[in-house]
């Protein structure tokens, strides 16, 4: 095929694949669709990482959500150290499409490792896990042994330090979220539609809440604060109640 | 120490200019409310703005300085005294051991900002001094300023005794910023669209440009609350989480608005209806529960133009400081 075809296939991919829009005057998002797809995820990482490699006097911020990439930015600093000529909401939609371009060969961002996280599912730590049995029409006991019975990818860290959105749980467990969020405990393992995550703080939550892990997913006095990062698999498994408090010390 | 805290305010946290490049760790920035007040307070004492300062609620804080110091206090007007005298707003002051800042009146706006000359010395967390609340970590042991609270500013060679007169105690320096500009109109806000702008009914479209939204009292420093005539979409739409800025307008399932501040999160799953223009963050950091306000539509053009010159003239009035400064110490 010769250049100009490439160049117009490229152009037709480009206007399918996304889309750019304005997050604000100081910030841009390219967004593959509204969904939750492995491969869309590791797209949006791998054009996440290659910003940071390439990253500009101005960058602020590289997002990665689970098919977004978002930027925020000083345009500003951007006018005073970049020539363009229109906005700087422009020079960022060029820069997001150049990395776009930069990545697509990239391979699949390859699964980080495994990580396997102790939860205890004792009833005072589940606290909705009597409301979900009820709504899904399954014994606790099956709820924590779907739950435990596969690996998680973890799409997006976000919302909270270390919070990490992973999907996607078995549909017997699919559940939707509160409407009115409650306050919870740091530790709290919890489902949400499709996704099953961990609140590392604690926060007024909206998610179905099954148990609490002693792991301290964020660790504000380490070098790498937050102990997950996108694209790490999970796996949960049970500890008992004397385990947790003896894991908690 | 320099400085200590008496008795505490409502709320008051050491910030910088925010903590950036950990938003993809969900470590959200964080920040002054008013980023205009908070980058005046520090140049008037001759700081680069990236220097610690106090943001302050009221009920404000009683701080006993217990060295000579150099201070600006900015942002809301709270009735800063110095003992017993009145202080200026947006003018630096030095002052002689001994004396307590207070703020015993409410007057208007809803923050005001305390810089000192050198910036407050404190350790950074991730490359920033500002307060994450949420993660207590970051400014001072991640929490508001408490009882018994000391703090110090970084060493400076100025001989603040020199500067003042004999028997007085306090003296105004001869510069100060008038940030009237940046205040005006203080409840007409400035919004550009969000992505989700066309989803929301036309009839909603126009009542969010007509309306006046009062801010609701559980607002906050992660975000306002608006009360108003509910917003509709013309469908449900369900989003999956990608990142969020501060300004943002999300529409929650109950047809409200909330505007997200400075501890916003950083990212969400709610509908993106429009975003507060940066130039005028800082008038909407101003406004109280029980306010209200409109939103006016305007271009991404426009809101770059009018942060560009908030800016310049900031830089203008740094290097003038600088000079005043300069010229007052030899």
């Amino acid at each position: 095929m010769n250049e100009s075809h490439n160049l117009e296939r490229q152009t037709q991919r480009l206007n399918q694949e996304f889309n750019i829009f304005p997050l604000g005057d100081s910030a841009a998002t390219m967004d593959f669709g509204n969904t939750i797809n492995k491969s869309l995820n590791s797209r949006v990482r791998n054009i996440g990482h290659w910003l940071r490699q390439h990253s500009l006097q101005g960058f602020k911020n590289v997002i990665e959500g689970y098919s977004s990439v978002s930027i925020l930015y000083d345009p500003v600093i951007l006018q005073r150290n970049y020539l363009f000529e229109s906005t700087a909401f422009d020079f960022i939609r060029k820069k997001l499409e150049e990395a776009w371009k930069e990545t697509i060969h990239d391979p699949i961002f390859e699964d980080g490792p495994l990580t396997r996280i102790p939860v205890c599912y004792d009833e005072e730590f589940g606290i909705d896990l009597n409301f979900i049995a009820s709504e899904k029409h399954l014994s606790k006991e099956e709820i924590i042994r779907i739950h435990q019975s596969k690996s998680y990818h973890v799409y997006m860290i976000g919302f909270l330090p270390g919070f990490s959105y992973m999907a996607d749980v078995d549909e017997r467990l699919v559940i939707p979220r509160k409407k009115v969020p409650v306050t919870v405990s740091p530790g709290s393992v919890g489902i949400a539609g499709s996704q099953t995550g961990v609140y590392p703080i604690s926060c007024p939550g909206g998610w179905q809440i099954i148990g609490r892990t002693p792991m301290a997913l964020f660790d504000p006095s380490s070098e790498n604060p937050v102990k997950l990062q996108a694209g790490d698999q999970v796996q949960f498994y049970s500890i008992s109640r004397s385990e947790f408090e003896a894991a908690s010390q | 120490m320099a400085l200590s805290i008496i008795k505490p305010g409502l709320l008051d946290t050491i910030q910088d200019m925010g903590r950036n490049h950990y938003g993809n760790l969900g470590i959200n920035p964080g920040g002054p409310m008013d980023s205009y007040a908070a980058q005046v307070a520090n140049l008037l004492v001759g700081n680069c703005c990236t220097e610690a300062l106090i943001e302050i609620h009221f009920p404000g804080p009683q701080i006993l300085f217990e060295q000579n110091a150099m201070i600006a206090v900015t942002g809301a007007d709270f009735s800063p005294m110095l003992n017993d005298e009145a202080m200026p707003l947006w003018q630096p002051v030095v002052m002689r051991k001994n004396t307590v800042l207070h703020f015993p009146k409410l007057n208007a706006g809803a923050r005001c900002y305390l810089s000192i000359h050198g910036g407050f010395c404190i350790p950074k967390w991730l490359n920033s001094y500002s307060t994450n609340l949420k993660a207590v970590v970051g400014g001072l042991e991640g929490r508001p300023l408490k009882k018994g609270d000391s703090l110090s500013p970084k060493e400076s060679s100025i001989y603040f005794a020199g500067l003042l007169q004999e028997e007085k105690n306090i003296r105004t320096l001869p510069w100060r910023v008038d940030a009237s500009k940046a205040y005006r109109l203080p409840n007409e806000i400035y919004i550009i669209k969000g992505r989700e702008w066309d989803q929301v009914t036309r009839p909603s479209q126009l009542n969010l440009l007509d309306d006046n939204f009062t801010i609701h009292p559980s607002s906050d420093r992660m975000g306002y609350l608006l009360k108003g005539a509910p917003v509709e979409l013309n469908h449900h739409i369900e989003l999956i989480s990608s990142a969020v800025s501060f300004g943002t307008l999300q529409l929650l399932p109950n047809g409200q608005l909330v505007i997200l501040m400075a501890d916003h999160q950083t990212a969400g799953g709610y509908p993106r209806i429009a975003h507060v223009v940066s130039a005028h963050l800082p008038k909407l950091a101003q406004l109280r529960t029980s306010d209200c306000l409109q939103f006016r539509l305007t271009s991404i053009e426009h809101a770059e133009s009018l942060m560009l010159e908030q800016q310049k003239e900031l830089q203008i009035l740094l290097r003038a400081c600088r000079d005043h400064l300069n010229k007052l110490v030899c």
